[in-house]
Protein backbone atom coordinates (compact mmCIF):
# COMPACT_ATOMS: atom_id res chain seq x y z
CA UNK A 1 0.00 0.00 0.00
CA UNK A 2 3.22 2.38 -0.04
CA UNK A 3 2.54 2.67 -3.31
CA UNK A 4 -1.32 3.92 -3.40
CA UNK A 5 -0.99 7.85 -3.31
CA UNK A 6 -3.54 9.61 -0.43
CA UNK A 7 -4.98 12.60 -1.44
CA UNK A 8 -6.48 14.55 1.34
CA UNK A 9 -9.28 16.94 -0.49
CA UNK A 10 -10.66 19.74 2.12
CA UNK A 11 -13.89 20.15 0.17
CA UNK A 12 -16.40 18.09 -1.56
CA UNK A 13 -15.19 20.24 -5.06
CA UNK A 14 -11.87 20.23 -4.33
CA UNK A 15 -12.91 15.93 -4.30
CA UNK A 16 -15.22 15.74 -7.33
CA UNK A 17 -12.36 17.70 -9.10
CA UNK A 18 -9.35 15.80 -8.18
CA UNK A 19 -11.48 12.31 -8.24
CA UNK A 20 -12.13 13.39 -12.35
CA UNK A 21 -8.39 14.15 -13.03
CA UNK A 22 -6.75 11.53 -10.78
CA UNK A 23 -6.65 7.63 -12.68
CA UNK A 24 -6.88 4.86 -10.86
CA UNK A 25 -8.41 6.71 -7.73
CA UNK A 26 -10.42 5.12 -5.58
CA UNK A 27 -12.68 7.22 -2.91
CA UNK A 28 -12.08 6.01 0.86
CA UNK A 29 -14.26 6.43 3.92
CA UNK A 30 -14.23 4.56 6.70
CA UNK A 31 -12.31 1.66 4.95
CA UNK A 32 -13.77 -0.95 6.10
CA UNK A 33 -14.19 -2.94 2.49
CA UNK A 34 -11.49 -0.51 0.41
CA UNK A 35 -8.33 -0.99 3.03
CA UNK A 36 -9.10 -4.75 3.55
CA UNK A 37 -8.99 -5.49 -0.27
CA UNK A 38 -5.97 -2.92 -0.60
CA UNK A 39 -3.68 -4.56 1.88
CA UNK A 40 -4.92 -7.81 0.35
CA UNK A 41 -3.89 -6.78 -3.25
CA UNK A 42 -7.33 -8.15 -4.06
CA UNK A 43 -7.75 -4.24 -5.35
CA UNK A 44 -4.82 -3.38 -7.38
CA UNK A 45 -5.71 0.18 -8.65
CA UNK A 46 -3.86 1.05 -11.98
CA UNK A 47 -1.48 2.54 -12.74
CA UNK A 48 1.53 2.21 -10.31
CA UNK A 49 -0.43 1.64 -7.28
CA UNK A 50 -3.07 4.48 -8.24
CA UNK A 51 -4.91 6.75 -5.37
CA UNK A 52 -7.36 7.02 -2.61
CA UNK A 53 -9.17 10.28 -2.24
CA UNK A 54 -9.91 10.58 1.17
CA UNK A 55 -13.31 11.87 2.16
CA UNK A 56 -13.77 11.06 5.61
CA UNK A 57 -13.44 14.11 7.22
CA UNK A 58 -15.54 16.04 4.47
CA UNK A 59 -18.05 18.49 6.39
CA UNK A 60 -20.54 18.05 3.26
CA UNK A 61 -21.04 13.97 3.50
CA UNK A 62 -21.51 14.23 7.21
CA UNK A 63 -24.65 14.46 9.83
CA UNK A 64 -27.90 14.03 9.65
CA UNK A 65 -30.98 16.70 8.11
CA UNK A 66 -34.42 17.12 7.91
CA UNK A 67 -35.40 18.40 4.51
CA UNK A 68 -39.29 18.72 4.91
CA UNK A 69 -40.65 15.27 4.54
CA UNK A 70 -36.79 13.96 3.62
CA UNK A 71 -33.90 13.06 6.15
CA UNK A 72 -30.98 13.08 4.45
CA UNK A 73 -27.79 11.23 5.78
CA UNK A 74 -24.51 12.05 4.71
CA UNK A 75 -22.44 9.72 3.09
CA UNK A 76 -19.74 9.38 5.00
CA UNK A 77 -21.18 9.64 8.51
CA UNK A 78 -20.41 6.74 10.04
CA UNK A 79 -23.13 4.14 11.64
CA UNK A 80 -22.44 5.50 15.06
CA UNK A 81 -23.40 8.40 14.27
CA UNK A 82 -26.51 7.36 12.66
CA UNK A 83 -27.78 5.31 15.57
CA UNK A 84 -27.56 8.33 18.03
CA UNK A 85 -29.35 10.52 16.04
CA UNK A 86 -33.00 11.34 17.49
CA UNK A 87 -34.47 12.14 14.41
CA UNK A 88 -33.25 8.31 12.71
CA UNK A 89 -34.09 6.81 15.98
CA UNK A 90 -37.62 8.78 15.62
CA UNK A 91 -38.77 8.67 11.70
CA UNK A 92 -36.27 5.50 10.52
CA UNK A 93 -35.96 3.01 12.87
CA UNK A 94 -35.61 0.61 10.34
CA UNK A 95 -32.08 2.12 9.43
CA UNK A 96 -31.09 2.19 13.25
CA UNK A 97 -31.63 -1.39 13.84
CA UNK A 98 -29.81 -2.40 10.44
CA UNK A 99 -26.84 -0.34 11.50
CA UNK A 100 -26.60 -1.73 14.89
CA UNK A 101 -25.76 -5.11 13.82
CA UNK A 102 -23.04 -4.03 11.61
CA UNK A 103 -20.07 -5.82 12.75
CA UNK A 104 -19.67 -3.56 15.98
CA UNK A 105 -18.57 -0.97 17.44
CA UNK A 106 -14.82 -0.71 15.63
CA UNK A 107 -16.96 -1.63 12.22
CA UNK A 108 -19.82 0.88 13.11
CA UNK A 109 -17.31 3.66 14.08
CA UNK A 110 -15.64 3.84 10.34
CA UNK A 111 -18.44 2.36 7.90
CA UNK A 112 -20.83 4.72 6.12
CA UNK A 113 -24.01 4.22 4.25
CA UNK A 114 -22.31 5.83 0.93
CA UNK A 115 -19.25 3.01 1.40
CA UNK A 116 -22.15 0.22 1.78
CA UNK A 117 -23.65 1.61 -1.54
CA UNK A 118 -20.25 1.74 -3.43
CA UNK A 119 -19.42 -1.09 -2.19
CA UNK A 120 -22.53 -3.28 -3.55
CA UNK A 121 -22.02 -6.14 -2.01
CA UNK A 122 -25.38 -8.53 -2.48
CA UNK A 123 -24.26 -8.70 1.87
CA UNK A 124 -24.59 -5.05 2.71
CA UNK A 125 -26.48 -4.88 5.77
CA UNK A 126 -28.21 -1.72 5.34
CA UNK A 127 -28.97 -2.31 1.41
CA UNK A 128 -32.35 -4.29 1.47
CA UNK A 129 -33.24 -1.21 4.45
CA UNK A 130 -32.72 1.47 1.49
CA UNK A 131 -34.87 -0.29 -1.05
CA UNK A 132 -37.44 -0.57 1.06
CA UNK A 133 -37.60 2.97 1.91
CA UNK A 134 -37.44 3.83 -1.98
CA UNK A 135 -34.49 5.81 -0.80
CA UNK A 136 -32.75 8.62 -3.46
CA UNK A 137 -28.79 8.29 -3.98
CA UNK A 138 -27.67 11.50 -4.30
CA UNK A 139 -24.17 12.53 -6.13
CA UNK A 140 -22.15 14.98 -7.06
CA UNK A 141 -23.94 15.65 -10.14
CA UNK A 142 -27.84 14.10 -9.85
CA UNK A 143 -30.27 11.92 -8.02
CA UNK A 144 -30.44 7.99 -8.32
CA UNK A 145 -33.33 6.24 -7.31
CA UNK A 146 -32.16 3.22 -5.58
CA UNK A 147 -33.84 0.43 -7.55
CA UNK A 148 -31.80 1.69 -10.02
CA UNK A 149 -28.71 1.50 -8.27
CA UNK A 150 -27.67 -1.81 -8.21
CA UNK A 151 -26.79 -3.13 -12.07
CA UNK A 152 -25.11 -6.73 -11.15
CA UNK A 153 -23.00 -8.61 -9.17
CA UNK A 154 -20.90 -5.53 -7.02
CA UNK A 155 -21.48 -2.90 -10.23
CA UNK A 156 -23.64 0.16 -9.64
CA UNK A 157 -25.07 3.16 -11.82
CA UNK A 158 -22.39 5.56 -10.61
CA UNK A 159 -20.14 7.09 -13.59
CA UNK A 160 -16.55 6.29 -13.00
CA UNK A 161 -16.41 9.92 -11.77
CA UNK A 162 -19.14 10.35 -9.60
CA UNK A 163 -19.18 10.33 -5.56
CA UNK A 164 -21.75 9.76 -3.62
CA UNK A 165 -23.10 12.51 -1.39
CA UNK A 166 -26.27 11.37 0.63
CA UNK A 167 -28.79 9.21 1.08
CA UNK A 168 -32.71 10.83 1.05
CA UNK A 169 -35.50 9.09 3.20
CA UNK A 170 -38.98 9.71 2.95
CA UNK A 171 -40.13 9.75 6.25
CA UNK A 172 -43.39 8.14 7.81
CA UNK A 173 -43.06 4.98 6.22
CA UNK A 174 -43.11 1.75 8.81
CA UNK A 175 -40.10 -0.51 7.96
CA UNK A 176 -39.53 -3.91 9.79
CA UNK A 177 -35.52 -5.36 9.47
CA UNK A 178 -34.19 -8.73 10.24
CA UNK A 179 -30.75 -9.83 9.24
CA UNK A 180 -30.01 -13.19 10.01
CA UNK A 181 -25.99 -14.41 10.70
CA UNK A 182 -24.24 -17.06 12.59
CA UNK A 183 -23.94 -14.73 15.01
CA UNK A 184 -24.88 -11.14 16.96
CA UNK A 185 -21.88 -9.45 15.85
CA UNK A 186 -19.25 -9.88 13.27
CA UNK A 187 -21.46 -11.70 10.96
CA UNK A 188 -21.81 -11.13 7.26
CA UNK A 189 -25.55 -11.97 6.67
CA UNK A 190 -26.70 -15.14 5.21
CA UNK A 191 -30.11 -13.63 4.81
CA UNK A 192 -30.95 -9.58 5.57
CA UNK A 193 -34.73 -8.41 5.17
CA UNK A 194 -36.51 -4.80 5.25
CA UNK A 195 -40.29 -5.02 4.53
CA UNK A 196 -42.88 -2.12 3.88
CA UNK A 197 -46.77 -2.96 3.92
CA UNK A 198 -47.36 0.49 2.66
CA UNK A 199 -46.46 0.64 0.12
CA UNK A 200 -45.42 -2.66 -0.06
CA UNK A 201 -41.91 -3.67 -0.19
CA UNK A 202 -40.33 -6.94 -0.02
CA UNK A 203 -36.02 -6.15 -0.12
CA UNK A 204 -34.12 -8.84 0.42
CA UNK A 205 -30.03 -8.87 0.84
CA UNK A 206 -27.58 -12.07 0.53
CA UNK A 207 -29.80 -13.96 -1.62
CA UNK A 208 -28.81 -12.61 -5.06
CA UNK A 209 -26.31 -11.64 -7.19
CA UNK A 210 -27.47 -7.72 -5.85
CA UNK A 211 -29.53 -6.81 -3.17
CA UNK A 212 -33.31 -7.08 -4.85
CA UNK A 213 -36.65 -6.25 -4.83
CA UNK A 214 -39.01 -9.38 -4.50
CA UNK A 215 -41.84 -8.40 -6.93
CA UNK A 216 -43.70 -11.00 -7.30
CA UNK A 217 -44.16 -11.22 -3.08
CA UNK A 218 -44.58 -7.17 -3.19
CA UNK A 219 -47.21 -7.70 -5.92
CA UNK A 220 -49.13 -10.17 -3.49
CA UNK A 221 -48.99 -8.32 -0.86
CA UNK A 222 -50.73 -5.42 -2.62
CA UNK A 223 -53.22 -7.46 -3.12
CA UNK A 224 -53.50 -8.10 0.61
CA UNK A 225 -52.31 -11.80 -0.21
CA UNK A 226 -49.98 -12.81 2.72
CA UNK A 227 -49.68 -16.00 2.06
CA UNK A 228 -49.34 -15.40 -1.39
CA UNK A 229 -46.52 -13.27 -0.71
CA UNK A 230 -44.33 -16.12 1.53
CA UNK A 231 -44.79 -18.75 -1.28
CA UNK A 232 -44.16 -16.32 -4.16
CA UNK A 233 -41.26 -14.79 -2.64
CA UNK A 234 -38.76 -18.27 -3.08
CA UNK A 235 -39.32 -17.38 -6.77
CA UNK A 236 -37.95 -13.48 -6.46
CA UNK A 237 -35.10 -14.87 -5.37
CA UNK A 238 -31.90 -16.55 -6.46
CA UNK A 239 -29.77 -17.96 -3.83
CA UNK A 240 -26.43 -19.96 -4.01
CA UNK A 241 -24.56 -22.86 -1.99
CA UNK A 242 -21.83 -20.70 -0.42
CA UNK A 243 -19.10 -20.40 2.25
CA UNK A 244 -21.70 -18.77 4.34
CA UNK A 245 -25.10 -20.87 3.78
CA UNK A 246 -26.91 -22.53 0.94
CA UNK A 247 -29.18 -21.95 -1.66
CA UNK A 248 -32.32 -24.42 0.21
CA UNK A 249 -31.67 -22.78 3.72
CA UNK A 250 -31.50 -19.30 2.37
CA UNK A 251 -34.87 -19.87 0.44
CA UNK A 252 -36.53 -21.24 3.75
CA UNK A 253 -34.91 -18.83 5.89
CA UNK A 254 -36.20 -15.89 3.75
CA UNK A 255 -39.84 -17.44 3.78
CA UNK A 256 -39.90 -17.80 7.44
CA UNK A 257 -38.38 -14.21 8.35
CA UNK A 258 -41.21 -12.90 5.83
CA UNK A 259 -43.92 -14.22 7.74
CA UNK A 260 -42.16 -13.50 11.01
CA UNK A 261 -41.61 -9.92 9.84
CA UNK A 262 -45.96 -9.85 8.18
CA UNK A 263 -47.41 -11.41 11.63
CA UNK A 264 -45.40 -7.97 13.17
CA UNK A 265 -46.96 -6.12 11.34
CA UNK A 266 -50.84 -7.60 11.68
CA UNK A 267 -50.26 -7.51 15.58
CA UNK A 268 -49.08 -4.31 15.37
CA UNK B 1 2.41 13.90 8.97
CA UNK B 2 1.40 14.78 12.23
CA UNK B 3 -1.19 13.44 15.21
CA UNK B 4 -0.93 13.03 18.93
CA UNK B 5 0.06 9.96 20.20
CA UNK B 6 -0.76 8.91 23.58
CA UNK B 7 -0.69 12.84 24.39
CA UNK B 8 2.69 12.91 22.68
CA UNK B 9 3.18 15.14 19.47
CA UNK B 10 4.48 12.34 16.39
CA UNK B 11 5.15 12.65 12.92
CA UNK B 12 5.69 9.75 10.38
CA UNK B 13 7.20 10.13 6.75
CA UNK B 14 5.52 8.49 3.59
CA UNK B 15 2.31 7.42 1.93
CA UNK B 16 -0.83 8.50 4.08
CA UNK B 17 -2.12 5.36 2.43
CA UNK B 18 -0.43 2.64 4.69
CA UNK B 19 -2.32 1.00 7.49
CA UNK B 20 -2.40 3.08 10.59
CA UNK B 21 -1.76 -0.27 12.47
CA UNK B 22 1.54 -0.52 10.56
CA UNK B 23 2.97 3.23 11.31
CA UNK B 24 2.46 2.57 14.52
CA UNK B 25 3.97 -1.30 15.35
CA UNK B 26 7.15 -0.13 12.46
CA UNK B 27 7.42 3.62 12.40
CA UNK B 28 6.39 4.64 15.80
CA UNK B 29 7.46 1.59 17.49
CA UNK B 30 4.70 0.98 19.68
CA UNK B 31 4.41 -2.16 19.20
CA UNK B 32 1.84 -3.20 22.12
CA UNK B 33 -1.12 -2.75 19.01
CA UNK B 34 -1.52 -6.21 17.48
CA UNK B 35 -2.26 -7.24 14.24
CA UNK B 36 -4.63 -10.57 14.33
CA UNK B 37 -6.80 -11.43 11.21
CA UNK B 38 -5.66 -7.87 9.27
CA UNK B 39 -9.31 -7.31 7.70
CA UNK B 40 -11.40 -6.01 10.55
CA UNK B 41 -12.98 -9.29 11.98
CA UNK B 42 -11.39 -9.73 15.37
CA UNK B 43 -10.39 -6.29 17.09
CA UNK B 44 -6.59 -7.20 17.78
CA UNK B 45 -5.96 -3.99 16.28
CA UNK B 46 -8.12 -1.74 18.62
CA UNK B 47 -7.02 1.64 19.02
CA UNK B 48 -8.75 5.16 19.94
CA UNK B 49 -9.47 7.69 17.39
CA UNK B 50 -10.58 11.09 19.74
CA UNK B 51 -11.56 8.43 22.29
CA UNK B 52 -13.49 6.07 19.85
CA UNK B 53 -12.63 2.41 19.40
CA UNK B 54 -11.31 1.72 16.23
CA UNK B 55 -9.57 -0.88 13.93
CA UNK B 56 -6.22 0.31 13.30
CA UNK B 57 -5.73 -2.23 10.13
CA UNK B 58 -8.91 -0.10 8.40
CA UNK B 59 -7.64 3.27 8.96
CA UNK B 60 -5.30 5.00 6.48
CA UNK B 61 -2.94 6.79 8.44
CA UNK B 62 -2.93 10.30 6.64
CA UNK B 63 -6.91 9.53 8.28
CA UNK B 64 -5.46 10.75 11.67
CA UNK B 65 -3.75 13.67 10.54
CA UNK B 66 -4.44 16.10 13.82
CA UNK B 67 -6.29 13.62 15.73
CA UNK B 68 -5.94 12.19 19.22
CA UNK B 69 -4.55 8.35 19.10
CA UNK B 70 -4.52 6.37 21.88
CA UNK B 71 -2.97 3.13 22.01
CA UNK B 72 -2.67 0.31 25.11
CA UNK B 73 0.66 1.89 25.84
CA UNK B 74 -1.12 4.86 26.58
CA UNK B 75 -3.84 3.48 29.15
CA UNK B 76 -0.98 3.40 31.71
CA UNK B 77 -1.38 6.20 34.35
CA UNK B 78 1.70 7.73 36.48
CA UNK B 79 3.77 5.29 35.42
CA UNK B 80 1.72 2.38 36.80
CA UNK B 81 -1.18 -0.47 35.05
CA UNK B 82 -4.67 0.95 34.85
CA UNK B 83 -7.17 -0.45 37.40
CA UNK B 84 -8.39 -2.34 34.10
CA UNK B 85 -5.01 -3.87 33.27
CA UNK B 86 -4.71 -4.90 36.90
CA UNK B 87 -8.29 -6.51 36.97
CA UNK B 88 -7.36 -8.22 33.55
CA UNK B 89 -4.24 -9.82 35.25
CA UNK B 90 -5.51 -10.72 38.65
CA UNK B 91 -8.36 -12.98 37.11
CA UNK B 92 -6.95 -14.14 34.88
CA UNK B 93 -8.11 -12.59 31.96
CA UNK B 94 -5.54 -12.61 29.67
CA UNK B 95 -3.94 -15.45 28.43
CA UNK B 96 -1.74 -15.56 24.90
CA UNK B 97 -1.89 -12.29 24.88
CA UNK B 98 -3.00 -10.99 21.00
CA UNK B 99 -6.67 -9.99 21.97
CA UNK B 100 -5.39 -7.81 25.24
CA UNK B 101 -4.56 -4.69 23.92
CA UNK B 102 -7.45 -4.29 21.66
CA UNK B 103 -10.00 -6.30 24.82
CA UNK B 104 -8.27 -2.97 27.17
CA UNK B 105 -9.19 -0.24 24.89
CA UNK B 106 -12.73 -1.19 24.10
CA UNK B 107 -13.64 -1.94 27.98
CA UNK B 108 -11.71 1.58 28.41
CA UNK B 109 -14.37 3.47 26.44
CA UNK B 110 -17.29 1.83 27.85
CA UNK B 111 -16.31 2.29 31.61
CA UNK B 112 -15.63 6.03 30.48
CA UNK B 113 -19.27 6.57 29.17
CA UNK B 114 -21.22 3.89 31.45
CA UNK B 115 -19.88 3.95 35.34
CA UNK B 116 -21.75 0.72 36.18
CA UNK B 117 -22.24 -1.36 32.97
CA UNK B 118 -24.14 -4.73 33.17
CA UNK B 119 -22.94 -7.89 31.98
CA UNK B 120 -25.01 -7.57 28.90
CA UNK B 121 -23.03 -4.08 28.04
CA UNK B 122 -19.63 -5.44 28.71
CA UNK B 123 -20.45 -7.94 26.05
CA UNK B 124 -21.94 -5.83 23.48
CA UNK B 125 -18.91 -3.17 23.93
CA UNK B 126 -16.28 -6.13 23.35
CA UNK B 127 -18.29 -7.64 20.68
CA UNK B 128 -15.47 -6.90 17.96
CA UNK B 129 -12.83 -8.39 20.13
CA UNK B 130 -12.84 -11.90 19.37
CA UNK B 131 -10.67 -14.21 22.25
CA UNK B 132 -9.76 -17.78 21.75
CA UNK B 133 -8.33 -18.57 24.69
CA UNK B 134 -10.35 -17.20 27.27
CA UNK B 135 -14.04 -17.94 26.80
CA UNK B 136 -14.22 -14.66 27.59
CA UNK B 137 -16.07 -14.91 31.02
CA UNK B 138 -12.86 -13.68 32.50
CA UNK B 139 -12.64 -10.83 30.78
CA UNK B 140 -16.18 -10.09 31.31
CA UNK B 141 -15.56 -10.56 35.27
CA UNK B 142 -12.40 -7.97 35.13
CA UNK B 143 -13.95 -5.17 33.64
CA UNK B 144 -17.50 -5.81 35.78
CA UNK B 145 -14.92 -5.66 38.58
CA UNK B 146 -13.92 -2.07 37.70
CA UNK B 147 -17.11 -0.62 37.39
CA UNK B 148 -17.44 2.55 39.86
Amino acid sequence: MRDVTYLRPRTLSEAVQLYRTTPGCRPLAGGTDLMVMLHARTLRPEPRGGAVLDLWSLAELKGVRRLGDILEVGAAEPYTGIIGSAEVQQHLPALAAAARTIGAAQIQNRGTLGGNLANASPAGDTLPVLLAYDVVVVTDRRSIPIDRFFTGYRKTALESDELITAVRFPIGRQVAFRKVGTRAAQAISKVVLAVSLTPARVAIGSVAEVPLRAHRAEAALEGGDVAGAIAAVADDIRPIDDVRSTAAYRRAVTQNVLRGLLDAFARG
Amino acid sequence: MHFTLNGRAVSFEGAGSRRLLDVLREDLRQTGTKEGCGEGECGACSVLIDGEVVNSCLVAAGQVEGCDVTTVEGLATNGGLSPLQRAFIERGAAQCGICTPGMLLAAHVLLQRTRRPNAAAVREALAGNLCRCTGYTKIIEAVLSCAT
